[in-house]
């Protein structure tokens, strides 16, 4: 009989697993479930102390909340495996709310399996979700971290003897440069003479250049380094072994420099997953456009580590507790980019929520190197 | 004339049954190292077929991923035929992609037809002349091609990076640079209602004819001669450097018909998300196909469904990404250790001539025999001269 089981047999086969595949997926699709299954996609490994590891560390607490089961694939490119990832999540797990944290993962993959699984819920981290043009169930997330990296900048302007300061970033596109001009006007703040040497590696994730970037800086005078790659590993690693101040970003980084370690730019995305999930679970609408800064608790500072100076942390103190009541402005005019033109004229002061600043394209006086 | 036959089916068993033992070995060697991480090794083994290949939306899965490969694997295999180690398929593939974006773009005005054959003209040229250049430099300069493929990935890579965040770049693309879409008309379909894309029918249409033209044409043959011994291909008469950059230009080609279909197919624009892998993994899928470009097929198909089960095991598990990197390595290693098995075992080789036979046909299995030691020794000779280099 075995020999009956012809091409066709074998289709029809395949066919009906595939049905079945997608029956766990259609049954949790119904609202207000108590249980539910979250996918979190990463683009790096999940331990990377930085970008992954901050997601990752939401992810986790995310697990805890009851009803709620959270699978997780690491490493997933930013090409036609992500949208095959979040298929499988949805029609192999049955998974109904997506965050998807890598920025490659906006247009065109989360898009078009926003389109294609439309009671699914998709959460970006990074992306510029607009009313109208996207999907209704996809949705950005994104946390206004150059205010702590204004902090970063207060603290490291008060510690700093070479007045010298240096930022190590992957790529010049706006959400950098915005943390550089933050960290840039944070030392300002303390002494209008700092300036920061800006080395740009050209990736995400380059070890062997971020090494060598930090190396030159530290050459070249630089005492306090903080940057914007996914992984800030390394440059934590070498700022310590070459005995100079770092300041952390994306994750507490301070295990790796108990020494040099000054404070940290933090994500603290749990605050947006469990919003998410609350939402989901209740059927409550999706908020398709969510965007907060230390206020709305989406990110915080690392605990100050031991060589940062008391009158800091009382000046950083203060002024977070200013950005925490929505009165303290970091990007105000008047402000001159390095080549001495008027970015921002004097009397205009541009709130966090500004889309304006999502689409920073200078480098404020101060800042050595060309974007 | 039986025997040459009987001969040809015993190597093609040969062909087959060892690199799938190699297979099974790897598999079993990775059942062992899931049971030393505490999993259950046949809940492994059936999840990965379930993530594999256990229903069509999982097979839709493996082949997608396949894709690419199946293209990436020839930029290996068709050089490899004249005797070429290349292993810069990435380099090929993103500065194809790149051709093609600008090609869709700046031809946006024509039928949608006629941008899609220029964009896949132009990503087989700037993938072509990129492999070239490396055949190009070991025939005329002595350059060693392996090195000097590897290190054009590296130049083709900051190349791309820097035109499309450069020049090329669309100012609208603001948090991740990328060329100016090439638009919704000109994007391929799907590959006859699968959701699959159109760069696995390139693939399958690529293969099959590079292996007619290998196996089956004067061209093919004269591509292998000189993989096999350039001196004696010389001393023929044969153009060897022209041969040897036509390999290149086809298998460089077929890397830039990747990138294209990357392009038109999934991202609508030249972005870093190009710089996947896809060129390295395809040197994987060559080497276990043993640079048989119709073999490539099921390779790539097997090596799609390893990455589509991987994701199984990440969610379901909670095994690292890394898990079936092992696997892919153990099978690397095993298939390459399993080259020395050739030959080795008697089943595989032709029986020896029985009395009742007549002299002729006894002449022709000696014949066939001697081509056989030749086959060898030209596989040897090319064997010890990478080793050699």
């Amino acid at each position: 009989m075995s020999s009956n089981f012809n091409r066709r047999d074998l289709l029809k086969a395949l066919a009906a697993a595939g049905l079945a595949g997608t029956v766990p997926g259609l049954g949790s699709r119904a609202f207000a479930a108590d249980k539910m299954i979250v996918g979190v996609i990463y683009v790096g490994p999940r331990d990377d102390y930085g970008y992954n590891q901050a997601q990752a560390q939401a992810a986790a607490a995310t697990k805890k909340m009851p009803g709620i089961t959270v699978i997780e694939q690491e490493k997933v490119p930013e090409t036609v495996e992500v949208q095959k990832t979040m298929a499988s999540m949805i029609e192999q797990d049955g998974a109904s709310l997506i965050f998807a944290t890598s920025f490659g993962y906006f247009d065109p993959h989360m898009i078009k399996m926003a389109e294609k699984y439309p009671k699914v819920r998709f959460a970006h981290c990074g992306g510029m979700w607009t009313e109208g043009k996207h999907p209704s169930n996809a949705g950005s997330y994104f946390g206004y971290i150059d205010e702590c990296q204004y902090l970063n900048g207060v603290i490291a302007g008060h510690v700093t003897k070479s007045k010298k300061l240096g930022f190590i970033a992957a790529k010049p596109i706006p959400q950098v440069l915005r943390n550089l001009n933050a960290y840039t006007l944070g030392a300002q703040s303390v002494d209008p003479k700092i300036t920061t040497q800006l080395i740009v590696t050209g990736d995400w994730s380059l070890p062997v250049k971020e090494a060598e970037a930090a190396n030159s800086l530290v050459d070249q005078g630089v005492d306090v380094i903080t940057c914007h790659v996914d992984s800030p590993k390394v440059v934590v690693e070498t700022c310590e072994r070459r005995g100079i101040y770092v300041c952390g970003y994306h994750a507490n980084q301070s295990a790796l420099a108990p020494k040099g370690y000054l404070t940290g730019a933090e994500w603290n995305w749990l605050t947006v997953y469990s919003m998410h999930v609350k939402d989901a679970m209740s059927g409550a609408p999706f908020k398709n456009f969510v965007r907060g800064g230390l206020q709305e608790g989406f990110v915080k500072m690392s605990p100050y580590g031991k060589s940062v100076p008391d009158a800091a942390k009382k000046k950083a103190d203060a002024i977070k507790a200013q950005v925490i009541k929505g009165e303290y402005v970091i990007f105000k005019g008047p402000l001159k980019d390095n080549t001495g033109k008027t970015v921002i004229p004097a009397g205009t002061s541009l709130k966090q929520t500004d889309p304006v600043l999502e689409q920073m394209n200078y480098l404020v006086e101060g800042v050595s190197g060309k974007v | 004339m039986a025997f040459p036959d009987a001969g040809r089916l015993g190597r093609a068993m040969e062909a087959l049954a060892i690199p799938l033992g190699a297979l099974l070995g790897s598999m079993v060697l990775f059942g062992l190292f899931v049971a030393m991480l505490g999993k259950n090794p046949l809940e492994v083994y059936g999840l990965m077929f379930q993530g594999a290949f256990g229903s069509s939306f999982a097979w839709q899965n493996s082949l997608v991923r396949a894709a690419p490969l199946i293209l990436t694997a020839l930029c290996v295999a068709l050089p490899a035929q004249a005797g070429l180690m290349i292993i810069g398929a990435e380099g090929a593939l993103v500065l194809g992609g790149l051709a093609a974006a600008v090609a869709g773009h700046a031809l946006g005005g024509l039928p949608p037809f006629m941008v899609k054959l220029a964009m896949a003209g132009f990503a087989i040229l700037a993938g072509g002349v990129w492999i070239s250049l490396a055949g190009g430099l070991r025939q005329y300069r002595g350059v060693n091609e392996t090195i000097s493929s590897l290190l054009l990935t590296y130049i083709a890579i900051a190349l791309f990076n820097h035109l499309v965040e450069g020049v090329l770049r669309d100012p609208g693309s603001l948090n991740k640079p990328a060329t100016y879409p090439i638009g919704e008309a000109n994007m391929l379909g799907s590959f006859f209602g699968f959701d699959v894309h159109w760069g696995l029918g390139f693939g399958i249409v690529f293969c099959v004819a590079m292996y007619v033209m290998v196996k089956h044409t004067t061209l093919g043959f004269s591509l292998r001669i000189v993989g096999g011994n350039a001196r004696a291909a010389r001393l023929a008469g044969l153009p060897v450097s022209k041969l040897v950059l036509a390999a290149c230009f086809l298998g460089g080609g077929a890397a830039g018909l990747a990138g294209m279909a990357e392009v038109a197919a999934v991202h609508g624009a030249a972005n870093a998300s190009l710089i996947a892998g896809y060129g390295y993994t395809g040197i994987l899928a060559a080497f276990i196909a043993r640079q048989n470009p119709l073999a490539i097929l099921p390779v790539a198909v097997l090596l799609g469904g390893i990455s589509a089960s991987g994701g199984m095991l990440q969610r379901r598990l909670d095994m690292p990404d890394a898990t079936v990197l092992v696997l892919q390595g153990m099978a690397f290693m095993l298939v390459l250790a399993a080259e020395t098995l050739y030959g080795r075992f008697r089943i595989f080789e032709p029986k020896p001539v029985e009395e009742k036979y007549d002299r002729e046909v006894t002449v022709g299995t000696v014949v066939a025999m001697e081509k056989d030691a030749m086959h060898n020794l030209a596989l040897t000779t090319v064997a010890s001269s990478r080793q050699s280099r």
